[in-house]
């Protein structure tokens, strides 16, 4: 199992498009991963679950990967939190 | 008359259109054994596939000439569309409680709708509208009614509950001037639509507009947010006329808005605005603003009971920084003193307040109140672009006490292992005559300068603008205050220094060319002023405002000056 913090520094937070990315990107993938904000834990496969996290700019997240494929996931993770949000 | 909230300004004069989406309602049908469950969940995958594929062709459609934050949200609803939670939710309803398809789907949206609009949160809750959307879509296609392409008439105001996202997607509206809802506000689709293409409307009427019949003559009123059913001839003419002023006026200064301020031969200036608490942001971006020149803390200092503590502080530049999107951000250091008091600080009883124990003066004096806001400004230097100003700096040694102070801050952070952004820039106010004076020694010292001309010009004139008795003394085009002005935006360039003005000033339409002249490169004002100011800007050259200058400057009294700048701008 992977476990890795980001604080959310786009202006938007998590809202709909990086919400998307982020779908598209983990259903790459056969790894189980989870999104956590404070206690509040969802699977990373549906959109509302997601938005319903309410992600703002300036908060932590936690991301937990779990699977045969995790550490390639965890990278893609790592790569979307860190640039691509930033452009989308 | 009917009132709602007014959303997109504007004056429409039309006939209504009643748009109703079918009616969707409850069948309370049990199902009986697993065979039929079986089914309903098929014809709900069936339905859920169809649905993605309309949407998916409505993305590809060349004709509906989509952009971008159009195709945002298809994907978003294909994406909801997909969502195994709620093809989860639906499947159980049918399986555990023995629900139809058909009411399972309204039960799940419904519960999720809520949830999203219970969030007090206005991003939110137009997600919920996208989500309503997608039910409702399910639910034609399970039900095989397909949605038709309504044509419209000319001159159609549309009058409905809500409008979906993909309704004002799907719908033909080139003939539609105005939209009234029952329901919405400000962030709803159809405002931010309405808005995007200049369309009048008119949200959250209420049921009165359920009275309403189609072909009924209508006066849309975007801007007071007001609907005239079935006006006589006098009061047509009235909004015609309006609507034509409103019309050339609107027409004009919105096409400004996203067009930077060049002159006419290609010198770029730019207006940036002046606020004293977040809310105001949206109005700088609304008018044009492409940053903001002057965030006054005061207010912040001033709504509390005691000093606001360094989170509280962090908070609100925080949210500054984060709403205004990287775009630049100038936060001006507490100015309190001279005729600003906080009724938790006490200053003793002055003869002269303005040249007394105020601003910097004071944020040297006790530096705990000074600390604690650097620090509060450089840890939320990392959620956008945010830069440090100093007021009423009048010495070299101000400044570089100043300096010291924010390092020292730096340093504590550093320490503390807290982000900020290591090249935030620090400026100083110009405001006091021997600041004005000493320009090229301060140049040296930072990064940009800002001259308060109201300040500057009562203490340049020895004049208490408040006093009745001299207030009339009070110019800012006294030659003497011109010529303290334009040896600053000389001293600061020689230092290659950028410059901005964030008085009064800066919003005189009569200044905008002499300051252009001068060199300035930056203008902060209300945000209201932004767009008369630029379309001055536009239509004028830099070589036209330099030989304003230059004949400003050989001219003796502010009045002849005056009478000179009203000539030009005419």
């Amino acid at each position: 199992m992977i476990s890795k913090d980001y604080i959310i520094l786009s202006p938007q937070g998590i809202h709909a498009r990086p919400a998307t990315e982020l779908l598209k990107l983990t259903r790459q993938y056969k790894s189980t991963i989870c999104l956590k904000k404070k206690e509040k834990l969802v699977q990373l496969r549906s959109m509302l679950n997601i938005l319903a996290l309410a992600i703002k700019c300036g908060e932590t997240i936690s991301v937990i990967i779990e699977g045969d494929d995790e550490s390639d996931a965890a990278l893609a993770i790592d790569s979307f939190f860190n640039e691509l949000l930033k452009k989308l | 008359m009917i009132k709602g909230t007014g959303v997109s300004p504007g004056i429409s004069i039309g006939r209504a259109y009643i748009f109703n989406k079918g009616d969707i309602v409850i069948s309370g049908i049990i199902l009986e054994n697993s065979e039929e469950k079986e089914r309903e969940i098929d014809k709900f995958n069936q339905a859920v596939i169809s649905a993605i594929d309309e949407v998916k062709a409505i993305r590809l459609n060349p004709q509906l000439n989509l952009k971008p934050q159009d195709l945002d949200i298809l994907d978003t609803q294909i994406e909801f569309l997909k969502d195994p939670q709620i093809a989860e939710d639906v499947h159980e309803k049918i399986r555990k409680d023995s629900k139809s398809a058909n009411d399972a789907i309204i039960e799940v949206i419904d519960a999720a709708v809520h949830m999203l609009r219970n969030m007090d949160d206005e991003y939110l809750s137009a997600r919920a509208a996208d989500l309503q959307d997608i039910g409702n879509r399910i639910l034609r296609n399970l039900n095989q009614c397909k949605s038709t392409c309504q044509e419209f008439s000319e001159n159609t105001i549309l009058i409905a509950e809500d409008l979906a996202p993909s309704d004002i997607i799907t719908l033909d509206i080139t003939r539609v001037t105005g939209f009234a809802t029952q329901l919405g506000g400000r962030t709803s689709h159809t405002a931010i639509i309405a808005r995007a293409k200049g369309i009048p409307a008119v949200a959250g009427c209420g049921s009165e507009l359920t009275n309403l019949i189609n072909g009924d003559t209508l006066i849309l009123d975007g801007t007071l947010g007001e609907l005239i059913l079935n006006p006589n001839s006098e009061i047509t003419d009235i909004y015609k006329s309006k609507q034509a002023t409103l019309l050339n006026e609107q027409v004009f200064l919105k096409s400004l808005k996203d067009l930077p301020a060049f002159t006419t031969d290609g010198h770029r200036i730019k207006l940036h605005a002046n606020i004293s608490n977040t809310r105001e942001l949206e109005q700088v971006f609304e008018n044009g603003g492409e940053g903001v020149g002057l965030f006054r803390t005061e207010l912040l200092f001033m709504q509390s009971d005691s000093f606001p503590s360094e989170e509280e502080q962090f908070n609100c530049y925080k949210q500054v920084a984060i709403k205004s999107k990287n775009k630049p951000v100038i936060i001006r250091t507490l100015d309190i003193g001279g005729d600003k008091q906080l009724p938790y600080f006490e200053i003793p009883r002055e003869n002269n307040p303005f040249l007394g124990y105020r601003a910097i003066r004071i944020c040297l004096d006790q530096q705990e109140i000074f600390l604690t806001q650097l620090k509060a400004i450089l840890r939320a230097s990392i959620f956008g672009k945010l830069k440090i100003m100093f007021p009423m700096i009048c010495t070299l040694s101000e400044v570089k006490q100043a300096k010291k102070c924010v390092k020292q801050v730096k340093q504590e952070l550093i320490d503390l292992g807290v982000d900020f952004d290591p090249s935030i820039e620090l400026g100083i106010m110009i405001e006091i005559p021997n600041a004005a004076l000493i320009a090229d020694l301060l140049a040296k010292e930072v990064d940009f300068f800002s001259i308060g001309t109201n300040d500057l010009c009562q203490y340049t004139l020895a004049v208490d603008r408040l006093n009745n008795k001299v207030s009339a003394l009070y110019n800012h085009f006294d030659p003497g205050v011109l010529r303290l002005i334009s040896s600053v935006i000389e001293q600061a360039h020689k230092q290659n220094k950028p410059i901005g003005l964030c008085g009064e000033m800066a919003s005189d339409p009569f200044a905008a060319l002499l300051l252009v002249g001068m060199g300035l490169d930056e203008f902060s004002m209300n945000a209201k002023s932004i767009p008369s100011i630029k379309s001055i800007l536009i239509k004028n050259s830099l070589s036209k405002a330099r030989e304003v200058f230059k004949t400003v400057m050989e001219m003796d009294s502010p009045e002849t000056i005056i009478n000179y700048l009203e000539e030009v701008i005419k």
